[in-house]
């Protein structure tokens, strides 16, 4: 028989955080959201100019860091305990921490970029390493921790890898701009955004689909083998475009693109199949979402791969615009929507169930029409977006419905907290105490 | 019925998702004859299945471990709420009332769901862990769980 202690440290199943912890990461995100679409209206000419510009920088950095890392940083506090029973360590503590240091990395960064001078560079990059590797350090604890079956915690084990390589190469630019070090600007930046994008953010998606598609569209599992291969063909995908690239080596890291782009698709591919075998047959808004999100990853799986293949000169810079515009405003933002349209109704019941009976259902926390509003604006955003690869005078237009989508998610949210305060039965000792 | 107790249960929860589908499908169209037929069908299952937990695996769980105030308490705990949102569903139900219905479909589904993923990624195979292969508690988890979906 087995010892009792290790069964037990690796089932923390009630160890969810108090509601606060995740929710004043999502609550933060649509700010940043709406930041990035009124940012990219007044500066159409220059985001859309090229990828090298301080302007598309700013707007990338505002869209990954105080948009999809905000809220993935948040979901990743609340979904550990369920998804691979084992919570974080001073959860409380990290959440204070981790929210007040990234939104002041994000805020150094991004005003860095828009010109404030090189010492911001290096007040970013120390603000973001100290708050990020606590971060990564107590999450990876808990993950090392874990011992759930299923692809999800191989999944998530990776992707918060992945996290701590994009920080230390984000760090090490932030530092040599700030400092003025001899360090290889290109060649880092290429690493550090299919780090941060495809080894964080595809890796730990995958992660996420694993568990939340089947439990909420009642889809068949993803096949074992499928889902285990493919978080390990992005690490090998990358492990040759980090070769390839620094080395100058262009058929490796020409293999490694076609790799990703493989392994995109694949995951899409799957994901849309499951989506089709639903056992749910009525009317879901956040499966819309997913469905968005999962042809955003597909078209810029497509525009990134002509990139490599004979994608004309005159193309290259529009082209790259249009890849960052799927990823960053198309497909992780629809994906995150979707999953914060399920995460912040229940949460609200959950904790308000503990005060007994008579806790408002999802649906009178968040009603339908406001997520439905909110996808109809978010896809017309992307539409208008992409289409300013050929026109800066779209991407502006894209870009205030952009901002105008993350104010009506910020609204929804709201409503959500508003539910939740209203209430103001005594907190009752209805929950168990924890494990 | 066999295989293990992760397959055996694992499997009840797939049929008890399936149950629910068909109930909430025909209440969003408002066949609320058909859709009172598999909510008792759903609602049959799922206490045939919480009760054969509670009364069959947790206790020896508890016992092999001698702990009584760890997982399966939570577990305990989120079956009550799901009875609780069963009682919603039948109110809802028995007012024809959709929307009500939809909401209280919904939020039983998501609490559902993430107790399943609980219980199939980390407390059924730390059933398994400690308590081996015992074939007299597989047949009594299959008796428990009989008579219904299959």
């Amino acid at each position: 028989m087995p010892h009792r202690g290790c069964v037990m440290t690796a089932l923390a199943l009630d160890e969810s955080p108090p509601l606060h912890a995740p929710l004043r990461f999502f609550a933060t995100a649509p700010i940043w959201g709406a930041a990035a679409g009124v940012l990219t209206s007044l500066r159409a000419e220059r985001v859309t100019a090229s990828r090298w510009t301080p302007e598309a920088f700013a707007v990338v950095h505002v869209l990954a860091l105080g948009f999809m890392l905000q809220v993935m940083a948040g979901a990743l506090l609340q979904l550990l305990p369920v998804a691979v029973g084992s919570a974080v360590p001073r959860v409380r503590l990290l959440a204070r921490v981790s929210h007040a240091g990234l939104n002041a990395g994000t805020l150094l960064l991004v005003a860095a970029f828009l010109g404030a001078g090189p010492g911001w560079f290096a007040a970013a990059g120390a603000v973001l390493l100290a708050t990020l590797a606590a971060y990564v350090g107590a999450v990876g604890l808990c993950l090392a921790r874990a011992r759930a079956i299923g692809p999800t915690l191989p999944a998530l084990r990776l992707a918060v890898l992945a996290l701590g390589v994009t920080v230390a190469l984000g760090v090490t630019l932030a530092l040599g701009l700030g400092l003025g070090w001899p360090v290889p600007i290109v060649e880092l930046v290429h690493l550090h955004a299919a780090w941060g994008v495809l080894g964080f953010g595809l890796c730990l998606v995958l992660g996420v689909a694993y568990l939340v598609v089947p439990m909420f569209q009642l889809t068949p599992a993803y096949p074992v083998p499928v889902a285990r291969a493919l978080p390990l063909t992005v690490f090998a995908g990358l492990g040759l475009w980090s070769v390839g690239v620094p080395l100058g080596v262009e058929p490796v890291a020409f293999a490694g693109a076609a790799v990703l782009a493989a392994a995109t698709v694949a995951f899409v591919a799957q994901t849309l199949l499951l989506l089709a075998s639903s056992k749910r047959r009525i009317r879901d808004t956040t499966a819309w979402y997913w469905r968005l999100g999962l042809c955003c990853l597909l078209l810029a799986a497509a525009s990134a791969s002509w990139l490599h293949v004979g994608c004309p000169p005159q193309l290259r810079a529009p082209l790259e615009y249009a890849t960052g515009v799927f990823v960053l405003a198309g497909a992780f933002p629809a994906l995150i929507c979707g999953m914060l349209y399920k995460i912040v109704p229940f949460l609200v019941w959950l904790h308000l169930s503990r005060r007994g009976p008579g806790a408002p259902l999802m649906h009178q926390v968040i009603g339908e029409p406001g997520p439905r509003v909110q996808l109809v604006t978010h896809a017309a955003a992307v539409i208008a977006l992409a289409a300013g690869a050929a026109s800066p005078l779209l991407a502006a237009f894209g870009g205030a419905l952009f901002a105008a989508s993350k104010v009506l998610l910020g609204l929804n949210l709201v409503v959500a907290i508003s539910v939740y305060r209203s209430d103001h039965r005594p907190a009752g000792p209805a929950a168990p105490a924890r494990c | 019925m066999s295989g293990s107790l992760s397959e055996v249960l694992g499997a009840h929860h797939q049929a008890c998702d399936e149950a629910w589908a068909a109930a909430e499908e025909r209440a969003s169209e408002g066949r609320w004859d058909e859709a009172g037929l598999l909510l008792s069908a759903f609602t049959g299952a799922m206490a045939r299945h919480l009760s054969t937990e509670e009364t069959v695996l947790f206790p020896a769980f508890e016992a092999a471990t001698r702990i009584r105030g760890g997982p399966t308490l939570v577990m305990r705990f989120e079956h009550d709420q799901l009875r609780q949102l069963f009682g919603e569903l039948e109110a809802a139900l028995a007012a024809h009332d959709a929307a009500r219905f939809a909401g209280a479909g919904e939020t039983m589904m998501v609490l559902l769901q993430q107790h399943n993923a609980k219980e199939e990624h980390m407390l059924y195979p730390a059933c398994e862990q400690v308590l081996g292969a015992d074939t007299a508690l597989s047949s009594r988890v299959k008796a428990g769980l009989e008579g219904g979906l299959e």
